[in-house]
């Protein structure tokens, strides 16, 4: 059995320890509240863009864009939202090992636009080239992040030298859910099943035309989905350290009393044994 | 008395405006257009300019820089990228960009890149006319 001493130098340390984890659910439930208002508050402009887009490619049937079928080249770019910090669990593994084992992104094709640097080191392990790094956005994502890293890749997209542009991020069901989602942007595929049916008959106009719109609004509709992506990443990595954060407290809780047991019992025993020694000196003077 | 219709304004951020309007005025990249009530379904692309929202009680103007707007008979739906109303708008800062976009176009760069130029000015222009 450990002495006493070594068990109560082990308690104390687990309980810093749960002083740090206990504060950084602090921090990191504020956060999420946070974070979760704001993508809350996005969706609704994400949502309907999509919405709208669907409805515009439905209505306009088959029409020939640039946007709308896939590049000649075979490389594949894709923008994956991981955290800069560690200490969320799962949360960016899920991400590493969701873009790994996707058919559709095979290490050799694929360029990784990395937003997150715990996403870009665990990738660049895996042998994925990292086309660039925009770590920083996840501190504070703006919308002008989202469409500045848009205008780039629809840059590469058109001159062909990359031929499909997906998006890796976290989905935010709710606190305690988070789905990593693997999204294609380009070229944009759309659910044609559900039809809106109040809306199925109109004759949409467009001005000037329905190559001009497209043009303008294509690249609207990315940016809002990786912004939106962004914020959901956002809700969910602090969801995510939430939750991590907690079962740490919780596990160092439980330490700390089975140590508690251990130490009591250790000093109980230690006790016992001076006062048996005590009582076997007095007999053998007396 | 003219007929109301829903008009609601989206940006990335927030919702920007929700109401009943009788008209609204806008640019697009075709030029100005006013929608009332009953307007034939349209799409069309927003070029940076003042918005007027034309309700019961009154006008109220705000800075649209860029997006797109969905014309249905009953509604309208403006998906902005960013729009301003008159009192978040710092109108120093408009200013300096506006001296800045005008000396970029005035400098005859073989490498400026004129169009933005110009859509930098005619932002802070507008800006500073919804400002003031």
């Amino acid at each position: 059995m450990a002495s006493m001493r070594d068990i109560k130098r082990r308690r104390a340390s687990i309980q810093s320890t749960e002083q740090i984890t206990k504060a950084m659910k602090l921090v990191s439930t504020v956060k999420l509240q946070k974070s979760k208002a704001k993508a809350e508050e996005s969706a609704e402009y994400f949502h309907l863009m999509y919405d709208t887009i669907c409805s515009i490619l439905r209505r306009s049937g088959n029409i020939e864009h640039k946007y709308l079928k896939a590049g000649d080249s075979k490389k594949k770019a894709v923008i994956a939202i991981t955290s800069n910090r560690g200490l969320a669990g799962g949360y960016n593994n899920n991400i590493i090992r969701m873009i790994m084992g996707s058919e559709e992104l095979p290490a050799e094709d694929t360029y990784v636009y990395a937003i997150g640097r715990k996403g870009r080191d665990g990738l660049a392990r895996k042998n994925y080239e990292i086309k660039a790094d925009y770590s920083e956005v996840i501190n504070e994502p703006m919308y002008q992040d989202a469409a500045d890293i848009t205008a780039e890749l629809l840059d590469l997209f058109t001159k062909g030298e990359i031929g499909e542009i997906y998006l890796a991020y976290t989905f935010f069901k709710n606190t305690v859910t988070h789905i990593p989602k693997l999204v294609k942007l380009l070229p944009v595929e759309t659910d044609m099943s559900q039809d809106s049916p109040d809306q199925g008959n109109l004759l949409m106009n467009y001005e000037p035309n329905e190559d001009e719109v497209l043009n303008a609004i294509v690249p609207k509709y990315m940016s809002s989905l990786i912004y939106g992506g962004l914020l959901e990443a956002v809700a969910s990595e602090n969801g995510a350290r939430m939750t991590a954060m907690d079962s740490a407290t919780n596990n160092a809780e439980e330490m700390i009393d089975k140590l508690s047991l251990q130490y009591n019992r250790a000093r109980q025993g230690a006790i016992t044994q001076e006062l048996t020694e005590i009582i076997a000196g007095a007999n053998a003077i007396g | 008395m003219a007929e109301l219709f829903q008009l609601q304004i989206i940006t990335p951020d927030k919702k920007f405006y929700k109401g009943e309007a009788q008209m609204v005025e806008l640019i697009t990249t075709e030029g100005q257009i006013g929608v009332y009530a009953r307007h034939i379904p349209l799409t069309a692309v927003v070029a940076p300019g003042v918005l007027r929202i034309h309700e019961k009680e009154g006008v109220k103007e705000a800075a649209l820089m860029s997006g797109f707007l969905q014309v249905m008979p009953d509604q309208v739906t403006i998906m902005a990228e960013v729009a301003e109303w008159p009192e978040e708008i710092d109108a120093n800062r408009a200013k300096e960009a506006k001296t800045r976009a005008e000396r970029r176009l005035q400098s005859h760069d073989a490498e400026l890149d004129v169009s933005r130029a110009e859509l930098a000015l005619k932002r802070a222009l507008v800006r500073l006319e919804v400002g003031k």
